[in-house]
């Protein structure tokens, strides 16, 4: 089976971080992956893009996600209809979000029940827990929660092997954190 | 040798299994091939090849002498230097970096020193842009270096590897560059098998041997390089008494390379489970294909995913992925394609006033055989435009339309994939 992620934040994020940290999550749990971003003009706050497959098969395709499984979207303002453009159906949105839940159906023009809608209190999380503003460990919890993609241990491992020490185990903390305060509308 | 108990002297479980881009796996594979001197100067999206090997300069892991020059033209010249000198040298750039090296690109093959340099196929300006075309390496085309075009990041690392040794055959002694596709490759992540470092070493023979040389004041041959010991002299001037045999000199030994890269390849096989088709080609379902794609690089995968489909459709439609442009393996090329009857060549750089540089390969390659087949060329994926699966599904049902009527007007023999109108 194939898992195509598409990532949506702006540069400074840590987008295509938590792309990889996913990849390889997932290749220490045996499958086979890509990771890579779509870089525009390299400045921070610009909207950016990355794309994660995770595959039971060698993957042998190398162009950009146009309609992938799941969207995971680091940052509410970017939320708009665009932004779930070409999303299966059945489809996963994961976003860092708090507050009124209809705003996030509106925002993204869709009904409930088109998709399945996790949100990720990753933005108060990671200023609480890391004081900084990149939301990218964060999301990774709310796409634990999933339950299949990937297994906690395997992320632990990756961010352990991404970020030294105390950073790994705030990020670590901080993934755990966002899994258990991410809800389903 | 029957296939079924063949096993590589390392298989998968003596390898190891690491996660990495395209830059980062040939940043590991120089670290494991024992380079004397690197010579670089940054340029996105060959940067992180830079930055790895500084790293592992930094933290004592290799021997490498890094000299982080102040251009690309003293990059290459600096390797040129090193190279004379009888050490293994590798660079690596891109785009207008590699625009900049032409000059010195041509020196490195006309002396006949081995470097290997890793680009990272980017367009050249202008308009300015950062993302992979392959218009720096058509710049190339003519510099006398051997040319492989790599399809993922596994790839990337193994074929880094075997430019060594293909680059330092005695019977070759020319540069090897190696292709990756910018950000297509570089900066994507896959996993991959690396193997020991020992193992690299011994395919390599170890550090870089030299070849011997007659020179009219010694006695007995000695080794071609710079050595105050046996002092010879490289780059000579030569007019018209000589210049012309040392070119058709360069011209044999970028023949005789072809077999080396055959060569090398099934020796990598045998040591590792992996091989690229034979090596300078990587054909897919061509036995009985009526439509072929000829295509170089990354996108190589995502038209090999899509045929699949076709193929399960009934499709009689095939890939053959051009893994050596220089040197290009015409013979080859023509026995695999001439039972065709519709040929797409993809190319991922304009020839203004032209053909694409590939295309113009193919149908030479064909021009000598008595049936052949209809070729088409496809100008594709400029300044990193995207070669989406959906792309490629419109491109074979185009295809297959053509093949049906039989026949291509002269104004449809050159196309776009993928412009706006």
């Amino acid at each position: 089976m194939l898992v195509e992620i598409r990532w949506h934040g702006r540069g400074g994020q840590g987008v295509w971080t938590a792309s990889n940290l996913v990849a390889a999550a997932a290749a220490y749990g045996g499958k086979y992956v890509q990771s890579f971003p779509a870089f525009g003009p390299e400045r921070s706050g610009a909207p950016v893009l990355s794309f994660t497959r995770v595959s039971d098969e060698p993957i042998e395709v190398h162009s950009m996600i146009y309609e992938p499984d799941i969207i995971v979207i680091l940052d509410y303002t970017l939320l708009s209809p665009k932004i779930v453009e070409g999303l299966k159906s059945g489809g996963v949105i994961v976003s860092n979000y708090t507050g009124d839940v209809d705003f996030v159906f509106e925002r993204l023009g869709i009904k409930r029940g088109d998709y399945r809608v996790l949100l990720v209190p990753a933005s108060k999380l990671t200023l609480e827990i890391l004081r900084i503003r990149a939301t990218n460990t964060a999301m990774i919890g709310g796409l634990l929660k999933l339950g299949y993609l990937v297994r906690l241990e395997n992320v632990e491992r990756a961010i352990k092997e991404r970020f030294s020490e105390p950073l790994a185990e705030k990020n670590i903390t901080l993934v755990k954190r966002a899994m258990e305060e991410t809800i389903e509308v | 040798m029957n296939i079924l108990e063949f096993k590589p002297k390392y298989p998968r479980e003596k390898q190891i299994m690491m996660l990495l881009n395209g830059d980062e796996a040939v940043a590991y594979a120089t670290k494991q091939s024992y380079v004397d001197v690197v010579a670089a100067y940054p340029i996105t999206p060959q940067t992180i090849i830079v930055e790895r090997f500084s790293e592992f300069v930094a933290n004592g892991e290799v021997h490498t002498e890094f000299i982080p020059v102040e251009s690309e033209h003293s990059a290459m010249s600096a390797c040129i230097g090193a190279a004379a000198t009888g050490a293994r040298a590798f660079t690596s750039t891109c785009s207008q970096g590699l625009a900049l090296m032409v000059e010195t690109l041509y020196i490195a093959s006309g002396l006949r020193l081995p470097i290997v340099m890793a680009v990272t196929n980017r367009a050249l300006s202008a308009p300015i842009n950062i993302h992979g075309d392959h218009s720096d390496a058509y710049l190339m085309r003519d510099s006398g270096w051997v040319m492989l075009f790599v399809e993922n990041v596994q790839e990337a690392y193994d074929t880094t590897i075997q430019a060594f040794r293909i680059a330092e055959h005695p019977e070759v002694q020319l540069p090897v560059s190696v292709h990756l596709d910018g950000f297509f490759l570089s900066h994507t992540m896959e996993n991959l098998y690396v193997l020991p470092d020992e193992a690299v070493y011994e395919f390599l023979g170890g550090p870089r041997k030299l070849v011997k040389v007659k020179v009219d004041y010694f006695d007995e041959e000695v080794d071609y390089a710079l050595n105050p010991a046996k002092p010879l002299s490289m780059g000579m001037l030569a007019f018209y008494d000589y210049y012309f045999e040392i070119k058709t000199q360069q011209v044999e030994a970028m023949k005789r390379a072809e077999k080396v890269i055959v060569e090398v390849n099934e020796e990598w096989y045998k040591l590792t489970g992996r091989r690229y088709g034979d090596g300078l080609v990587d054909p897919y379902a061509m036995d009985d294909a009526d439509i072929v794609i000829v295509v170089m690089g990354s996108s190589a995968s995502t038209v090999r995913s899509v045929v699949k489909k076709f193929r399960e459709k009934g499709v009689k439609v095939g890939v053959l992925r051009v893994r050596s442009f220089r040197p290009f393996p015409h013979k080859t090329i023509a026995r695999l394609l001439k039972e065709a009857k519709l040929v797409a060549v993809l190319d991922r750089a304009a020839s203004p006033g032209s053909m694409g540089a590939l295309y113009l390969d193919v149908i030479s390659s064909l021009y000598m055989e008595k049936e052949k087949p209809i070729v088409i060329n496809y100008i594709y994926g400029l300044g990193g435009r995207d070669l989406s699966p959906l792309l490629v599904f419109k491109l074979i049902e185009e295809l297959a339309e053509d093949l049906k009527r039989g026949f291509v007007p002269e104004e449809k023999v050159v196309r776009y994939l993928g412009v706006r109108e």
